[in-house]
């Protein structure tokens, strides 16, 4: 039924706009947006979206520690998938420095962040289909991204918030067997995608909810600051990867999954085909990488931790770590911004450094912040009960969002 | 304001003074309350994900009759306060809490809940404790599914016995405490 | 890389553009505030820099200086792929700069957010109100000379969570009221 047969004069009643507060706490906004709507009947004449609930305070914590201390307050950024932030903060740190880690070191941030990438729309899609009703395609995707998190945490030493990478490489080198428990697994997260879709995509109901809802313009999107699959399923062909390639993506072979309407299953299913084009880049990451002798951390005792045995049986390794921990990495003073494709978007890093080993100005620029401004466009004139898909294909993640 | 570990307990439920049911028939009710709770899943932040691991096939949550989020607090009686509340959140949480239904209980899940977290700045509560009484806090960042199961356990013996005592989900405690043979902590 | 951008801004504003820099592949323009809102459309509209794509817009807090606020937006082109850094430094006493909602969307809540942490009045926003804290929060916390230890709590805390409450010993657990601790001074600008 179109919203249009909702209408007062088809439906000759008298009616009053009323005002409904969706969230902070209900299971379809994530537990942290609020949106007060204004109804007419079914159809939201005006919305108010409220986030914030979740600000933790991420710029001002960062003021008070070292460079390396903000790690793990960037892992909680897009919780999702924190390997890439942990990638888009290190490299912003590094361009400022002016250093380019060793090859070993942008294959392996590579292959860690398409791993994260690969949870992140395994959940995103996940939750998706389960807010609209399809709870089997979401317990599938979480078995998927068990998968990835088992190998994440071989690796890492942990499930979700990882704190793997640091500035000038990494903290410890890929486990042995990584690469082939990465390969291992790849096969069947590829199936279990291709399961779900072939469950989803054929159902009527599902497209019904999911194909032209939720649609926002090239225009809109552009100038809202859209970024990441959303602009991409506008029809628009940005991806940083390809544009501004960083670390090795541009010698990996893949495409970008570019819709055409901008409506939800656009965004869906460009979500699905990027799962698929990173499985292909880590097989080739897996394949060029360099082996496991090589370095994996730049070879400068003024940015990186010498290794513990050198801590303790030399002095000037035990005055190194002293420094580094006690005063910080000595990051010249200037200011940077840095990007990176993150699971959402542009993650963009705006770093201002007054020469000492605490940072003056860590700001994050979260790509949901910017495409969660255009849900409202996405919303009004439609029915309350297709806020749900739309919100969810946004892909809003709180940490990201409020900070 | 009482000793850690002493007698009398935070808070009195209907039945069972010193908050350990006493008759046969709290018991009956408790066992049947422990394998039959609705959870209110308040989940905010990387917690969640966490979360919904526990939920899934692997961790499964459902064989300790913990499944049915029921996502109003009028129907639940578990409250799990999954995430970094923040101040601006916090007045939402009581309110969640307030209309929830006796007999009641909350779980702190993840260090942000039990108290705070490394947030402590201008707009984190330290604690979900400061608003509403917690029952049991779950340690971790986020903390691993086994933990959280091992929490759940923990809650869910407080409830067959109407303990009303907080304690901490360690390695460990929920298995001593089925064993019985672990001293009240701070004792 | 978009030093002709950055030429064809200083050609038609002259002494408008206070001082301009390159480094690290970014190209920055500093603006006197009040020609802001005549750089940003230009920089929106001429052909040449078409600056569709809307990025981020910030502020960053210097307090030694006598313009304390410098607003920082950032911009990109979707046709030509550049991008470019604006830069317009306001004083604490009168902490005002137009508003750039009418040329970009996104405008909105990252002036809101601005407006939030620093106390940056944007002039023309069609709805200048707090956006990551609450109402009721006084003060606006990114400033330098806000203490990220004061809490200002909506709900009062409960009488017998002031002391620590058990499982937690006397002193375990964060203490929520402690004072910013010394020896890791905050950098001051």
């Amino acid at each position: 039924m179109e919203a249009e047969d909702l209408r007062e004069e088809v439906l000759d009643l008298q009616t009053e706009p009323m005002e409904l507060s969706m969230g902070p706490s209900h299971p379809a906004m994530h537990g942290t947006i609020r949106m007060v709507l204004q109804l007419e009947g079914e159809t939201v004449v005006h919305v108010d979206v409220q986030p914030g609930f979740l600000h933790r305070g991420f710029e001002k914590m960062c003021e008070r520690g070292t460079w390396s201390q903000v790690f793990p307050y960037t892992d909680r950024l897009n919780y999702v998938s924190p390997l890439l932030n942990n990638v888009g903060y290190a490299l912003a740190v590094e361009k400022l420095l002016g250093v380019t880690t060793p090859e070993r070191c942008q294959y392996a941030r590579v292959i860690l962040g398409e791993l994260a990438r690969i949870a992140d729309h395994l959940t995103c899609n996940g939750a998706t289909a389960m807010e609209l009703g399809a709870f089997t395609p979401f317990l599938w995707m979480l078995k998927a991204r068990e998968w990835i998190w088992e190998v994440l945490e071989e690796v890492t030493g942990a499930r979700l918030t990882h704190s793997w990478v640091r500035i000038g490489g990494l903290a410890a080198d890929l486990s042995e067997g990584f690469a082939e428990r990465t390969r291992a697994i790849l096969p069947k997260v590829e199936e279990t995608i291709d399961e779900s879709m072939r469950l989803l995509l054929g159902n009527r109901i599902f497209l019904d909810r999911t194909q032209g809802v939720g649609i926002i313009s090239k225009e809109d999107a552009l100038s809202l600051g859209m970024s990441g699959v959303n602009i991409r399923a506008t029809g628009i062909d940005y991806d940083i990867r390809k544009v501004y390639p960083y670390l090795v993506y541009d010698r990996l072979d893949f495409d970008v999954p570019v819709g055409h309407d901008g409506d939800n299953y656009d965004r869906f299913v460009c979500r699905d085909e990027e799962m698929k084009q990173s499985i292909r880049m880590i097989r080739q990451a897996l394949d060029q990488m360099p082996g496991p002798g090589a370095p994996f951390c730049i070879d400068d005792p003024k940015i990186v931790l010498p290794p513990k045995e050198e801590v303790y049986t030399s002095i000037e390794g035990t005055i190194n770590h002293f420094k580094l921990i006690m005063e910080g990495i000595q990051v010249p003073a200037g200011e940077v911004y840095s990007y990176t494709e993150a699971g959402n978007g542009e993650l963009g890093f705006y770093i201002v450094s007054d020469g000492r080993g605490t940072p003056y100005r860590v700001r994050v620029r979260g790509p949901c912040f910017a495409n969660l401004q255009g849900c409202s466009l996405m919303i009004t004139g439609r029915m309350v009960a297709d806020i749900v898909p739309t919100f969810g294909s946004i892909n809003m993640i709180a940490g990201e969002c409020d900070r | 304001m009482g000793e850690v570990g002493g007698k009398t307990s935070l808070r009195t439920l209907g039945g069972g003074e010193g908050g350990l049911f006493t008759t046969k028939f709290e018991s009956l009710l408790g066992w049947a309350r422990k394998f039959s709770l609705f959870q209110y899943p308040f989940a905010t932040a990387c917690c969640g994900m966490e979360f919904f691991a526990v939920a899934a096939p692997k961790y499964d949550i459902a064989r300790f009759g913990a499944e049915a989020p029921r996502f109003s607090p009028r129907q639940s009686d578990l409250l799990w306060v999954v995430g970094t509340i923040s101040q601006r959140q916090a007045p939402v949480l009581k309110r969640i809490y307030d209309q929830m239904c006796e007999p009641k209980w909350v779980i702190a899940f993840g260090t942000c809940a039990a108290c705070g977290g490394f947030y402590d700045n201008y707009t984190t509560l330290p604690g979900v404790d400061k608003i509403v009484p917690v029952d049991v806090y779950v340690p971790g960042c986020p903390p691993r599914p086994e933990q959280v199961l091992d929490g759940l356990m923990m809650l869910m013996k407080k409830v067959a016995d109407g303990n009303r005592v907080a304690e901490i989900a360690e390695p460990g405690l929920a298995a001593k405490i089925a064993a019985r043979e672990i001293a009240k902590p701070g004792s | 890389m978009a030093k002709i951008v950055l030429d064809r801004i200083r050609e038609r504003f002259g002494d408008a553009v206070l001082e301009t820099s390159s480094a690290q592949g970014d190209e920055v323009a500093v603006i006197a505030p009040d020609r802001w809102l005549d750089v940003a459309s230009f920089a929106r509209t001429d052909p040449a820099c078409a600056m569709d794509h809307f990025i981020d817009l910030t502020c960053v807090d210097w307090p030694k200086r006598a313009a304390r606020f410098e607003v920082v937006l950032m911009l990109r082109s979707s046709t030509t792929g550049k991008r470019i850094r604006l830069k317009a430094r306001v004083p604490e006493t009168d902490p005002k700069i137009a508003s750039v909602t009418g040329l970009w969307l996104g405008a909105n809540w990252f002036e809101r957010e601005a407006y939030d942490m620093f106390g940056v009045i944007f002039e023309g926003h069609p709805d200048l109100r707090r956006i990551l804290l609450y109402d009721e929060f006084e003060g606006h916390p990114l400033r330098k000379d806000y203490d990220a230890a004061k809490t200002q709590p909506l709900v009062p805390y409960r009488p017998e969570a002031l002391d620590k409450l058990p499982p937690f010993g006397k002193d375990e657990g964060m203490p929520w009221e402690r004072p910013v601790r010394p020896g890791r001074e905050h950098s001051e600008g």
